[in-house]
């Protein structure tokens, strides 16, 4: 007969502090994921709080339906119309780049390029997207621009189109990356079937592939416009900024974001009305984004494919 | 009756022929595609060196930004630039790396987890330029951490938190269950199989993800312009290392600041040419940087995947 002693050794017993260091250690980890819901708060709660101040001054009316955007000048408008525009107008001349160029070049390394070249395509590609964004401003401003100028004498030094179009270059790396991660991860049984009818390889992408990846496709793209609408340094560079209605990429313009760029890089005194321009501007800005990811994430419900 | 037949093969035979050419125009759409990529990177590239190269002298490393462009140089962007990094580093690796390990080895599945894995999903998907609102509104004047390195440096990381955790939660994913099997064998504890066996072995998965994550951090502009950094600063933050007790100092913390990519904006948008070419050289020392933090990150993942068989 043995005693509990002899059975089970002091060190091995049911320790009270063994087991609170586990929890706590546990509670910590808990404490750091759950940080990240604090930072959606914290961003939230901030653009709503100063906007809410702001909104004080200005009608919500003549917020949305004023065109003319000129918060800094004596005769003060605040129609957030012009910085939209110039965001949709240089976020279209991105996407009619990269979405195009982002496809072909996913459905190329995805279903014709040999293993060597994917291997090769895939860092590349990865490399320019990590590229600053402030290099692809110089470049939009001093290679672009001038290049199109030959093209277009008319067009100014600044440009919703040029800057739109390096934009589409900085993006298509994503559009493509993502886009070819989706249709890579169809089956190769339904390509084989595809074959084995007589499609050829293009049919196979276009009939086969692309359906079956379409939720992973439209994340790629959704991607891609949430990158547009939110990019910053290229427009700042290469757009100009002053808030201007138009519709004609052939001129320059400030976007939303460029604005919030160009207050930030003057000196404006925290709380005025001025200061609290920047955050409803981001309150904008955040609400847009937010549309195209709940739409991506609708997207991605409704086309998911399972195997 | 045979003349129809060989109708029905030309009538076949013209439609191969069809889906044929088609199949080779994608191709070449492809090839080209491809090959406007690798030429806009070649022009890039290739403005940046004709135009900044010259530029590239050690005195550009060691001077100061000046009204002059041929004495400007970029000691405060960089210097400003590795401090930061290291402020970025110390916060988003140690965050990210728990929250990724919470995720994946405690989370249970309830309502709480989804809520934060769908939150780290959209907070990566958020423009960079709210992330310096929400600096500037919270370091800035919340806290009263003021336009310092500090700020900076937190605001990065905030940016780049979302990338740490995704690669964290990548990398433990990639461990085989029987590790842990084995540790809960021996009669390991939960927090000494993920101390001991599950973060260790992860290692080289996370450094690729933080590197990433700081390549991304050494580029970003508009957040650090929104926080204020200053275009013209001409001088140092205090050291860190002191030669006196207690050795060291972290005054540097709450200094003034401008960083490599704020220096190139500042130089892009002066009229004058040699100030371009100086944002040109800028521009390069910070492309060389970046390419070269991605490229270990890629040839580490590249090592992994082949050296590492469970």
């Amino acid at each position: 007969m043995a005693t509990p002693e002899t059975r089970s050794p002091k060190s091995l017993r049911h320790s009270y502090k063994r087991n609170l260091k586990e929890r706590s250690i546990e509670m910590l980890l808990f404490l750091a994921a759950f940080f990240s819901v604090f930072i959606t708060f914290a961003i939230i709660y901030l653009l709503i709080s100063e906007s809410f101040i702001f909104f004080e001054h200005v009608s919500i009316w003549e917020f949305l339906t004023d065109t003319q955007w000129t918060p800094l000048f004596d005769d003060a408008h605040y129609g957030i119309l012009p910085l939209v525009s110039g965001t949709v107008v240089s976020s279209l001349v991105a996407l009619v780049i990269a979405l195009p160029f982002g496809t072909i070049i996913a459905i190329y390394l995805s279903e014709f390029a040999p293993f060597a070249v994917r291997e090769i395509a895939k860092p590349f590609l990865e490399l320019l997207g990590g590229i600053p964004t402030v290099v692809y401003g110089y470049f939009a401003l001093l290679f672009v621009t001038p290049l199109l100028q030959t093209l277009l004498p008319e067009l100014p030094g600044f440009s919703l189109l040029s800057a739109g179009l390096v934009m589409g270059i900085m993006i298509i790396p994503y559009v493509s990356s993502m886009t070819e991660d989706a249709m890579r991860s169809v089956p190769m049984h339904l390509r084989e079937g595809s074959y084995a009818i007589g499609a050829t390889r293009f049919q196979t992408a276009v009939k086969v592939v692309m359906p079956a990846s379409l939720s992973g496709i439209a994340a790629a793209y959704i991607l891609g416009i949430s990158r547009a609408v939110g990019e910053t340094m290229v427009v700042a560079i290469a757009a100009g900024m002053q808030p201007n209605l138009v519709w004609n990429p052939m001129e320059p313009a400030a976007t939303i974001t460029t604005y919030i760029v160009q207050v930030s890089l003057g000196d404006l005194p925290h709380g005025s009305i001025g200061y609290q321009t920047i955050f409803a501007a981001g309150l904008t800005l955040l609400l847009l984004t937010l549309v195209f990811n709940i739409l991506g994430h609708l997207l991605r419900k409704r086309y998911r494919e399972i195997y | 009756m045979a003349m129809n037949h060989s109708d029905n093969l030309n009538e076949i035979r013209a439609i191969i022929a069809y889906h044929k050419r088609w199949d080779l125009l994608a191709l070449i759409a492809g090839i080209v595609a491809l090959m406007i990529a690798v030429l806009t990177f070649i022009a890039l590239f290739g403005n940046m060196i004709i135009d900044g190269m010259p530029r590239l002298t050690w005195e550009f490393f060691t001077s100061f930004p000046s009204r002059k462009p041929e004495a400007a140089g970029i000691l405060s962007a960089w210097v400003g630039t590795t401090l930061i990094m290291l402020v970025t580093a110390a916060a988003a690796v140690p965050l990210g790396v728990a929250a990724g390990v919470y995720l994946e080895e405690y989370a249970p599945k309830n309502l709480i987890t989804e809520i934060i894995e769908i939150n780290v999903t959209n907070l990566a998907g958020v423009p960079s330029i709210i992330y310096g609102l929400l600096a500037l509104g919270l370091f800035v004047y919340e806290l009263g951490l003021g336009q310092s390195i500090l700020s900076a440096g937190l605001t990065l990381a905030l940016l780049i938190l979302p990338i740490v955790i995704v690669a964290t939660r990548e990398a433990i994913r990639s461990i085989p269950v029987s590790i842990r099997e084995g540790a809960y064998a021996l009669g390991a504890t939960k927090w000494q199989t993920v101390a001991d066996h599950v973060i260790p072995y992860s290692a080289p998965g996370i450094l690729t993800g933080v590197i990433i994550g700081l390549a991304r951090a050494i580029g970003e502009t508009a957040p650090i312009i929104t926080i204020g950094a200053l275009t013209f600063i001409a001088f140092l933050p205090p050291s860190p290392i002191q030669d006196e007790f207690p050795f060291v100092s972290f005054e540097w913390l709450m200094e003034p600041f401008t960083v490599m990519p704020i220096q190139m904006f500042n130089w892009i948008s002066r009229p004058q040419e040699a100030f371009q070419h100086n944002a040109a050289a800028a521009g390069l020392v910070l492309v060389v940087m970046t390419l070269l933090m991605n490229g270990l990150a890629i040839y580490l993942r590249y090592r992994l995947r082949k050296k590492i068989k469970w």
